[in-house]
């Protein structure tokens, strides 16, 4: 299935999410899309006017346009996820997407998406650590689960 | 009395809720504020999904769930947020999605400054208070008797003479003296028919100078242009059932008004920048040396691509077309430049806020320049846009149209 997370960009949730034969929606890829562009309007993410435009999808005109631009890129993840694991609280080296505007939003979107959803807070101790990730495999093996139901 | 709930954060301390208020008086109309306490808050918010940092937005979400879990009582709601604030602007819009999913309420937003004035907020909570307690008003299909409509608007005014539902005259010129320019209109009118004003069953007014003109005149009808222009537009275009969409892009500021049956339930307004105004298009024929008129044959001749126009300024935007111009650009490619650029910011600015509904009945002045509404149905992605017979007098047709419900003066 294809699972969206927040942070968008964590490896470590990515990479759990691999390893349980789901495909994690990751910001990197949509990233590497535009830094291997051959047409670069904007180094370094060749990010161009057209971005925060299409933003308005998911805010308004009066939301800054780093608002908009991020969920230009994230938003259409958001939208394609059949589930989704939101770590809460992170510090950003686990992932980041440097604005808490589009945090809110990010989350708040697959909030409202309605798909099986996994809400957790960053472990701060080992064994939060290991209860954190058993929740997150038997979240992923239960949607495999689904998925298998579902035909 | 009309009960509209407001939902916002900042307006205490920007020292505007007494006009928020006052503006809502003036209408008819009282402001509540919806009960939610601090457990509540807490429940609210979390089952709303959003975790907002300002507690004072939290508080908007647990208004917003208060009104549509029944717990406030309510006619219709104002959402406010400071200007600038993101993510007073993210929620604004969540919330309004919220309530407009869960209830039928009519909803209306706004970002304020600590400038706002009442007079900003009363065409908005005109309407607002009119959706509410003036349904059976804006019911009315079919024009009786013979009336009179006026529209005093910012850059024109606009009179029509209306006779068993049909415009019998048309009076339009460029507004000057409120009162001045609407007697000639009046006389413009007149003057296509054989009546007089004593003759009239019933006047109504709209626009800017419609309290001016109306308690002059003793009109019967006094009332915002939302409510008018979009009960004149469904009319004009034979729409009057079903679900529709009015643009009306003005002289100084735009409306989008969505329909349902011939009555709005929801509306934006816009009005900060002229960058995104017919007041733009007026500028762009003056330094092209065309008459507004002919602004819109032209544009249809031109590509928009081929003339660079980077800014929505109305300074730096005429500059760009200047530019465009000095480098060998062509007067038609300028024009529809012009035409897609106010197209685009409607649509940034305005559009994306409301939930289109087919088919797009555009209205007013701009509509007659065909270059602007072509510009509008590619922004949008091609879809239909009507523009109706006497588009331009909307207002005035809308104020003959519902003044004819109010009985006849004899």
């Amino acid at each position: 299935m294809k699972i969206a997370i927040f942070p968008p960009n964590s490896l470590i949730l990515a990479d759990l999410i691999e390893r349980r034969g789901h495909e994690p929606l990751v910001l990197q890829k949509e990233i590497r899309k535009r830094v291997t562009d051959a047409e670069i309007d904007s180094p370094p993410l060749n990010i161009t006017e057209e971005e925060p435009i299409k933003g308005l999808k998911y805010a308004a005109i009066e939301v800054p346009s780093g608002v908009r631009g991020r969920m230009a890129i994230f938003g259409p993840l958001i939208d394609a996820a059949e589930a989704a694991i939101i770590m809460e609280d992170a510090p950003f080296g686990f992932g980041c997407i440097g604005c808490a505007r589009t945090n809110e939003l990010s989350m708040f979107c697959l909030r409202k998406r309605g798909i099986p959803l996994l809400e957790l807070h960053y472990p701060t101790t080992k064994e939060e650590t290991m209860e954190v990730v058993n929740k997150i495999n038997t979240f992923l093996d239960k949607l495999e689960k689904l998925e298998v139901s579902n035909g | 009395m009309v009960k509209i709930a407001q939902i916002s954060c900042g307006t205490d301390y920007s020292g505007i809720q007494k006009e928020i208020e006052k503006a809502a008086e003036t209408f008819g109309a009282q402001i509540i504020i919806p009960e939610a306490d601090l457990n509540y808050i807490d429940e609210a918010y979390k089952k709303f999904g959003f975790n907002a940092a300002s507690t004072g937005i939290r508080l908007m979400i647990a208004r917003a769930t208060s009104i549509v879990e029944g717990k406030t009582d309510a006619d219709a709601v104002f959402i406010a947020t400071c200007f600038r604030c993101a993510e007073g602007a993210l929620l604004r819009n969540e919330i309004r999605r919220f309530i407009q999913k869960n209830t039928n309420l009519p909803v209306v937003t706004y970002s304020f400054t600590e400038r706002t004035k009442a007079d900003e907020l009363f065409i908005r909570m005109e309407a607002l208070s009119t959706i509410v307690a003036r349904k059976s008003l804006l019911a009315r299909e079919k024009q009786e008797g013979l009336t009179l409509g006026i529209d005093s608007g910012s850059s024109t005014t606009k009179a029509v003479l209306m006779e068993n539902n049909k415009v019998i005259g048309t009076g339009w010129l460029p507004t000057a003296d409120v009162i001045e320019t609407a007697n000639i209109g009046m006389e413009q009118a007149f003057n296509e028919t054989d009546y007089k004003l004593a003759d009239v069953d019933g006047i109504g007014v709209t626009g800017y100078g419609r309290l001016r003109i109306g308690h002059h005149m003793d009109a019967q009808l006094i009332q915002e242009e939302l409510s008018v222009n979009s009960k004149g537009a469904v009319y004009l275009a034979n729409k009057q059932k079903g679900e529709a969409t009015v643009l009306d892009i003005g002289g100084m500021d735009n409306k989008v008004i969505t329909v349902n049956d011939g009555i709005p339930d929801n509306f934006t307004m816009g009005g900060i920048c002229a960058g995104a105004s017919g007041r733009f298009l007026e500028m762009t024929s003056r330094r092209l040396g065309v008459d507004i008129s002919e602004l819109g044959p032209l544009a249809l001749k031109g590509n928009y691509r081929k003339a660079a126009l980077n800014s929505y300024c109305i300074v730096f935007g005429i500059q760009d077309l200047v530019t465009s111009l000095a480098a060998g650009g062509s007067k038609e490619d300028v024009a529809a430049a012009a035409c897609y650029s106010v197209a685009e910011q409607v649509y940034e600015q305005q559009l994306q806020e409301i939930d289109l509904r087919e088919p797009l009945i555009q209205v007013g002045g701009t509509s007659l320049i065909g270059g602007l509404v072509e510009a509008v149905s590619t922004v949008l992605g091609g879809i239909e846009v009507i523009v109706p017979e006497y588009s331009q007098y909307i207002g005035a047709v809308g104020s003959a149209l519902l003044v004819s419900g109010l009985g006849v003066k004899k």
